[in-house]
């Protein structure tokens, strides 16, 4: 027990020198390099190489399906589904307001549950489908949500509009928007600063009385 | 433009949707953060973790160790800011801008210490983590009301007296009575985000979020010392600020050095927690009013003292006073504004800087005067109605608050008041209402518009301006398909980018009337421009596409300046608001419900029906959270902010917000501009906390003069 070392947060408690996976995988990639030729091995070392060997053997493959198109990754199991989204597919629809699962701006659709990105490593959803603001229109017929959200100005700056959007269309999947008053109890983890908010409860309220498919 | 019209109460679907609203709705619209320049890399802030004193050891060994790290940077190797040094020969001036990385000072909690890059986000956040910094600590003062003692004057500013000095004291009917305003956090939903690139060593581009490209421009070239013209700025959507991007900040200029460093693109977005302490915030402020009055409600002296907190190395003054000597009509009103330096990050304007907190004051103040008189708090701010301007003797440009009260009024159902306190209760809740009124100057400054008319018809106009969320370029469409006569289908607004037309920055509720002009006037030099085609005798709004092609022109052009305020010298100028609130109070739990909410602007004729409500309607829940929930809290131990994130800091959410109406005069400023248009971001907001707090009161006897209005302080 007394040899186990366990990891307490970002900046206390892991010494990437001695017991990180990293440098496990480094050293044995570096052993196998010099039982070969040391000195290829040496200025593997100097060049980063060892480094490069490294971050292939941490990273972690992911399939989904996003927008209806199949993605094939390698990804750290660190990497957010959203930060995978914004950084690596450029799907910048999808925003980040505080990475901590608290305004929901980055609300996405997997398998047709809202989720927060943020708060969903990419590898739990390997296997399932995401939808973002991205794959919400059928080419040019915009969503019948993005439409009522146009028409009664859900927004202004419009930087939580995707995540209130992608929330507003499960809340009405969900049979949670039968009232105003459940309207906006289940649309409450989704800030907007702007102050929208009745705008964005009149928008559902169009599509939902409108019996429109979501 | 200026038609008189009658008053309107748009709702959410009546008027024309913004321009911009199919890129936002889709996530086309692109914010700072989204753009991909080849090679981009990744920075990450380190903060101080004290709160005052200097940095003694900083190790950046492991974190320069760790994997895709490219480069730490601290003030130890930091390549020196040109702007920042001190000019050849002259004194360091003893107080200014922070200096980021610039040597080992603390000033405040948070402060950046070092900047981490790194080939991808996650790895630049780990390698942050990894930096560890020893330090000397000195004692730090963080607690306004503690240090009220060591305030100052501003400089140039600060008294103002008209009349005899505290002549409240002598009236039979007064109140005297202090107030807080806590530091309240502008956090726009978008994090400040930058991406820096140097394109060459003397040329720089930055995708940054700023209220005006063109002042972020003039910024970054001083500071680098660059032609100006070698900066471009691009800021195309901006994801809300509310004053947070009004001038350039230290995340700015590090991600700018990083970008040197590494000798690639820099992108850098601030986390949830640093927007508590990098991009500004509304300035804890203690007032003390005071207020005579005699039997019949007239005011006979006005007394407002403030003191706002600000930071070590800079002094940041607004106006909290300002609203005392202009609001009402009264004979003797003395004020005096106090800063009080603290180990805390600069403050800034937030929506209604100065007037938002003296608003509250005051306006909470004559709702208290209001009862000791046995007096309609409506019947109150009409006996003292200022029919011309209390500070200057100049006539308004226009002033229609008188009926601003009686559509709010009307529309709240003020009759059902009752004048008694804690007096009604309907299904266990007690029930009351408030109202409170807001000004704010009326500004209008030079803005230019390039104006191109094509052969389709189409009219395309140009202007660096930002939007950081009102619907600039959906009004500037409206003006122009009214003036040009063509739908606004065919007109196209280019902003955001500092290599267009030169437009004020996006602020102090002055950008319909500032550009609007330009755009105003630009359509007028074009229609000019066609008639010199045409002749004689032609129409004003030709078919423009076809005398295009009969001269044989690819297009037509105009470039237009207009200048500033107009009039400014013969008259006063003022938007105005009042709000009305319906509250219920639980008498068990304290907690208080936002019933229902009328606001009233008199901000001249609407341009955009539709944004124009939406504005007002942002303003109030931004009052609201103002009202009942929004404070960032400092843990004075050790000078560092505990609820620095959306969890903790409370800010309205959909279930806390009810209808809100929001009603327009909708007369023209026949001075202000062409357009007869007056401005509206900040007087949506301002006069709402002290509409709530007062309603708070009608409701349930309790009267909160700290700010938010938080259960506890109900039930206290």
């Amino acid at each position: 027990m007394e040899s186990k070392k366990t990891c307490t947060g970002p900046d206390e408690g892991l010494d990437i020198k001695d017991s990180s996976r990293r440098n496990f995988l480094k050293q044995s990639t570096l052993l196998t390099a010099i039982a070969l030729t040391p000195g290829t091995a040496i200025k593997a070392a100097a060049d980063h190489v060892d480094e490069q060997f490294a971050a292939v053997f941490e990273k972690m493959p992911l399939k989904m399906e996003v927008n209806g198109k199949q993605q094939s990754l390698s990804v750290e199991p660190r990497s957010t589904l959203l930060d995978i989204l914004r950084e690596q597919l450029d799907l910048t629809g999808t925003k980040k307001g505080c990475d901590h699962g608290q305004c929901g701006a980055c609300t996405v659709h997997v398998d047709g549950h809202r989720v927060n990105s943020c708060l969903t490593l990419g590898i739990m959803v390997n296997g399932k489908k995401i939808t973002t603001i991205e794959g919400l229109a059928k080419g040019d017929q915009l969503h019948p949500m993005q439409e009522a959200f146009i028409k009664h100005d859900g927004f202004q700056c419009g930087y939580c509009t995707p995540g209130q959007i992608m929330s507003a269309v499960a809340c009405i999947r969900e049979g949670h928007a039968n009232s105003e008053h459940e309207i906006r109890e289940y649309m409450s983890g989704n800030i907007c600063r702007c102050g929208a908010y009745p705008n964005i409860v009149n928008a559902i309220q169009e599509v939902k009385d409108g019996g429109m498919k979501v | 433009m200026k038609k008189a019209i009658d008053s309107i109460m748009p709702s959410s679907s009546a008027g024309m949707s913004r321009i911009d609203g199919r890129l936002k709705v889709t996530g086309a619209a692109k914010y700072s953060a989204e753009y991909t320049p080849a090679g981009l890399t990744y920075g990450v802030l380190v903060g101080s973790t004290i709160t005052k004193g200097s940095i003694t050891s900083i190790d950046t060994k492991a974190a320069g160790q760790a994997p895709g790290v490219l480069a730490v940077i601290t003030h130890l190797n930091a390549p020196k800011v040109p702007g920042d040094q001190p000019e050849g020969g002259k004194p360091v001036p003893p107080k200014g801008a922070f200096k980021v990385f610039y040597d080992d000072k603390i000033y405040y909690n948070g402060q950046p210490i070092a900047l981490v890059i790194a080939d991808t986000f996650e790895r630049a956040l780990f390698g942050a983590s990894l930096v560890k910094a020893q330090y000397h600590t000195d004692k730090h003062i963080t607690n306004l009301p503690d240090n009220r003692s060591n305030g100052f004057p501003p400089r140039g500013e600060g008294t103002y007296k008209r009349g005899t000095e505290d002549a409240w004291k002598a009236a039979p009917f007064k109140v005297e009575q202090e107030y807080i305003v806590p530091t309240v956090t502008h956090n726009p939903m978008e994090l400040h985000a930058i991406i820096a690139n140097w394109d060459a060593d003397n040329k720089l581009s930055v995708w940054d979020k700023t209220q005006g490209v063109k002042g972020t421009q003039e910024d970054l070239a001083h500071l680098f010392k660059l032609p100006v013209e070698n900066v471009q700025v691009h800021s195309q959507f901006v994801g809300g600020a509310f004053g947070s991007a009004l001038r350039t900040w230290p995340h700015e200029v590090a991600a700018i050095i990083g970008a040197k460093v590494v000798k690639k693109p820099v992108k850098l977005v601030l986390s949830r927690a640093d927007m508590f302490t990098s991009v500004g915030y509304r300035p804890f402020t203690w007032q003390k009013i005071a207020i005579g009055a005699t039997a019949d409600g007239k005011l006979t002296g006005i007394t407002h003292e403030a003191a706002g907190q600000t930071s070590s190395y800079e002094n940041f003054t607004e106006g909290p006073t300002g609203v005392s000597q202009n609001l009402y009509a009264c004979p003797n009103v003395n004020t005096k504004y106090h800063l009080v330096a603290l180990d805390i990050a600069t403050p800034t304007w937030m929506r209604g800087p100065g007037e938002a907190t003296g608003s509250f004051a005051l306006e909470s103040a004559l709702d208290e005067l209001s009862y000791s008189l046995k007096l309609d708090p409506v019947e109150l701010r009409l006996r003292n109605y200022a029919e011309k301007d209390p500070e200057s003797g100049k006539p308004f440009s226009s002033k229609f608050l008188n009926e601003a009260y009686q559509l709010g009024a009307d529309h709240i159902g003020w009759s059902e008041r009752k004048q008694e306190p804690a007096s009604v209760k309907k299904d266990g809740w007690l029930v009351g209402y408030g109202m409170a009124g807001g000004m704010f100057g009326a500004y209008r400054s030079g803005a230019t518009i390039r104006a191109k008319m094509n052969t389709d018809g189409s009219l395309l106009l140009q202007s660096a301006v930002s939007d950081i969320g009102p619907g600039t370029g959906t009004a500037m469409v409206l003006i122009a398909s009214e003036q040009m006569g063509i739908p606004a289908e065919k007109i196209r607004f280019e902003m955001g980018d500092s290599s267009l037309p030169n437009a004020p920055t996006q602020g102090g509720s002055a950008t319909t009337a500032s550009v609007g002009s330009a755009v105003y006037q630009a359509c007028a030099d074009l229609k000019e421009k066609f008639q010199k085609l045409i002749g004689n005798g032609g129409t004003d709004k030709p078919d423009y596409a076809k005398v295009l092609k009969e001269h044989n022109l690819p297009s037509l052009e105009v470039v237009t300046e207009t200048g500033g305020g107009n009039g400014m010298e013969k008259y006063a100028m003022n938007s105005w608001s009042v709000h009305f609130v319906k509250v219920l109070v639980n008498p068990a739990t304290g907690v208080v419900k936002i019933d229902k909410v009328a606001c009233v602007a008199d901000s001249g004729h609407i341009i955009s029906p539709k944004t124009a409500r939406s504005q007002v309607v942002g303003g109030a829940i931004g009052g609201i959270g103002m009202a009942l929930m929004e404070e960032s809290i400092i843990d004075h131990r050790y000078g560092r902010y505990i609820n620095n994130n959306f969890a903790d800091y409370h800010v309205p959410v959909n279930a806390d917000i009810p209808q809100i109406d929001a009603l327009f005069v909708n007369k023209p400023d026949p001075i202000i501009n062409p357009m007869g248009a007056k401005g509206m971001a900040e007087i949506a907001l301002i006069g709402m906390a002290a509409a709530v707090a007062n309603a708070v009161y009608n409701a349930s006897g309790k009267r909160v003069r700290d700010l938010p209005i938080t259960p506890d302080k109900v039930m206290a």
